[in-house]
């Protein structure tokens, strides 16, 4: 149900799939980006469960997992928030989180799949939890029928057919070295990347890691199959704070026409 | 469920972005060859010896083993290694075969700051480019060792994010590294992290062990019926026990620092107080919340202000083989003064709670017994903070 849902998201056109850190800078701020994203063409939406050292992410994006633990945002808060948008905002596009693995594993991953289940999470992506390491949770997820979305970068090289290979849900395809972060450039050869991935698997690819802009967005949807964006609409919500749902919305608006352009 | 490698029971692994997986597995690759290499051996045995001034001392402690009453005592003296700690001991290990493998640029975590300075020294001696990271609080309490890197011609980078202390210095390094892979090597400075640092370090410091056997069997001619060293992330402690895991009469003791006490949330004694988590690479306990949130710890040292502990001490603790106790910053603030008044020995303060922890130990032994206390660091860098801490205002 999950997977099928995940890729439905892809099915019709390129997608686009914003990220966004749930409290940042409080739940009913988050529940109004959700929605905008959703009403202007967002095809499936990453959820950011925030975490105090989240060691993969840029200033930005640390910034506002600390802005919203600071506001008192817990694993279970999280869960609520989605329930809210699934229950009573009628959210139907696919729902992935995007945490670290011991967020997870802290719950308790029997427990927190269950619950991803109950509220109707299709995904999760844990930028700790390489392939060598994904036995972690990957039972548990099959189980609950949570897609463990793989991550591949631009020094995988040799993994990428491995890794592919076992990709379920969608794959994250990372645009560049380092954190995340808007970029003025993206020098990386994603084409000959998602050619490698082809060869093994037809799970769709997005591409995420420094898109900004609408013309960034259409040539890594142009790589792929969608593109996916952070810190850019991070950036908004820091700057609107509780009145960033229309400017969310217009941006993902823009977004999504030149993702499908 | 199956085990992924680099594992100590349950401890360990490698739980790191998929931009750094090739990278640990060059390291681990090169590392599997360069370990069995006559010729790395002998450049390294070199630098240990001509450079870093090992085999370090074993210097019985008559004074304090008179005062105390028990035990006969005996120290490791670390301090007395280039640098004034045992972090050289890693840093010169992984500097070479950083270079082995054609890397030119060395990057590093520092709490204290003394890993830091050992990190810096062996860029400027085989020539490499080097960047610290160090918590901007840490900085400020170090700021003698910052000026040591910069004059050692390294760039310090001051950590602002989080608590602005070790954790978040870590984290940088590895953000770092995941920005720069292809030049630079990530000279991590303690038996954690992913796999293969925690085996990496822990080979390089198990010189401290091996030495400690062989000075032991000719002053004594018996091993120690303890060893006792201080515990952040692990590195001196595993260094001074490795040797011994396999001699069950040897008693495996770390000092691990308790802050304000385990008994309130300013705290570093993860052992005594964590839960298992997975963070920085590896699974372990770690000092954290209910929801898996990393805790803000707190220690007087620096070098032992990090809310996890390395793999295999983890692994240690629970099968029961080494013993992990907990020293707050007073008793280790007495400790210091101890030692420098008793033996003319001024401990890093890290150092002084395995000297705190001694104090009590020993008189509870007979004086047919012998305990090690490994001094993994000098104390000059801490005169300042020390004496603030007893209320007298010193400028450096």
């Amino acid at each position: 149900m999950s997977k099928a849902r995940i890729k439905e998201a892809f099915a019709n056109s390129k997608a686009f799939i914003p990220f966004i850190t749930c409290g940042f800078p409080d739940v009913e701020t988050t529940i109004a980006v959700v929605e905008a994203a959703v009403a202007n063409g967002a095809d499936l939406i990453e959820i950011g469960i925030p975490f105090s050292d989240p060691t993969a992410e840029g200033p930005v994006i640390q910034g506002a997992n600390l802005v919203a633990l600071q506001g008192g945002i817990t694993t279970d808060k999280v869960f609520d928030t989605v329930k809210i948008l699934r229950e009573e905002k009628g959210i139907k596009i696919p729902l992935v989180f995007m945490t670290y693995a011991n967020v997870v594993y802290s719950y308790g991953a029997e427990k927190f799949m269950t619950k991803c289940s109950e509220i109707g999470i299709d995904g999760i992506i844990l930028p700790d939890l390489p392939f060598e390491e994904k036995a972690e949770f990957s039972d548990v997820c099959d189980k609950y029928d949570v897609a463990l979305i793989s991550l591949i970068a631009p020094t995988s090289e040799s993994r990428i057919a491995m890794i592919a290979k076992e990709a379920d849900g969608f794959i994250y395809v990372v645009s560049s070295l380092g954190v995340t972060g808007t970029r003025s450039e993206i020098t990386t050869n994603l084409g000959s990347i998602v050619a490698k991935i082809r060869e093994v698997t037809d799970v769709p690819c997005a591409i995420g890691f420094g898109i900004s802009n609408p013309e960034q967005a259409k040539k890594m949807a142009g790589f792929s199959d969608g593109a996916i964006v952070g810190s850019a609409i991070i950036k908004i919500i820091d700057k609107y704070g509780k009145d960033s749902a229309g400017p969310v919305g217009e941006y993902v608006k823009s977004m999504k026409e030149a993702v499908v352009s | 469920m199956t085990q992924s490698k680099g594992r100590f029971g349950v401890h360990g692994g490698q739980y790191i972005p998929e931009t750094l997986m090739n990278a640990v597995i060059e390291l681990e690759e090169a590392y599997n060859h360069y370990k069995n290499d006559p010729e790395f051996n002998r450049e390294l045995q070199e630098l240990f010896n001509e450079y870093a001034g090992r085999p370090s001392r074993l210097y019985y402690a008559e004074k304090m083993t008179k005062d105390l009453g028990g035990a006969k005592i005996y120290l490791k003296r670390e301090d007395l290694n280039h640098t004034g700690s045992h972090k050289i001991n890693n840093v010169l290990g992984q500097a070479l075969l950083a270079k082995k493998m054609g890397k030119t640029r060395l990057i590093a975590e520092t709490g204290a700051g003394q890993h830091g300075v050992a990190t810096a020294t062996a860029a400027a001696l085989l020539g490499m480019e080097c960047v610290v990271f160090m918590g901007e609080e840490d900085t400020k309490r170090q700021a003698l060792n910052v000026y040591r890197m910069r004059l050692l011609g390294s760039e310090v980078i001051p950590v602002k994010s989080g608590t602005a202390t070790l954790k978040d210095a870590v984290s940088e390094a590895m953000r770092e590294w995941t920005n720069r892979i292809d030049d630079t090597h990530y000279c991590l400075g303690s038996v954690m992290g992913p796999h293969p640092f925690p085996t990496i370090v822990r080979d390089f410091q198990s010189v401290i062990s091996k030495e400690i056997k062989e000075q032991m069997l000719e002053k004594e001619g018996r091993l120690p019926d303890a060893v006792i060293a201080c515990v952040g992330g692990g590195s001196n402690a595993i260094g001074t026990f490795y040797n011994f895991i396999e001699d069950k009469e040897v008693a495996l003791i770390g000092c691990e620092a308790a802050g304000r006490g385990i008994d309130t949330f300013e705290t570093a004694a993860t052992i005594n107080t964590g839960r298992l988590g997975i963070f920085h690479g590896m699974k372990s306990y770690f000092c954290q919340d209910e929801y898996g949130q990393i805790a803000p710890v707190y220690s007087i040292s620096a070098g032992l202000d990090y809310p996890g502990i390395g793999p295999e001490h983890a692994n240690l603790h629970d099968s029961g083989r080494a013993q992990y106790v907990a020293i707050t910053d007073d008793e280790a603030v007495d400790a210091f003064e101890y030692l420098s008044r008793t033996e003319g020995i001024i401990p890093a303060i890290e150092s002084a709670h395995a000297v705190a922890y001694a104090r009590k130990y020993a008189p509870t032994l007979s004086e047919d017994k012998i305990i090690v206390i490994t001094i993994s660091g000098r104390g000059d860098k801490d005169c300042a903070a020390i004496a603030r801490y007893r209320g007298e205002d010193i400028t450096e």
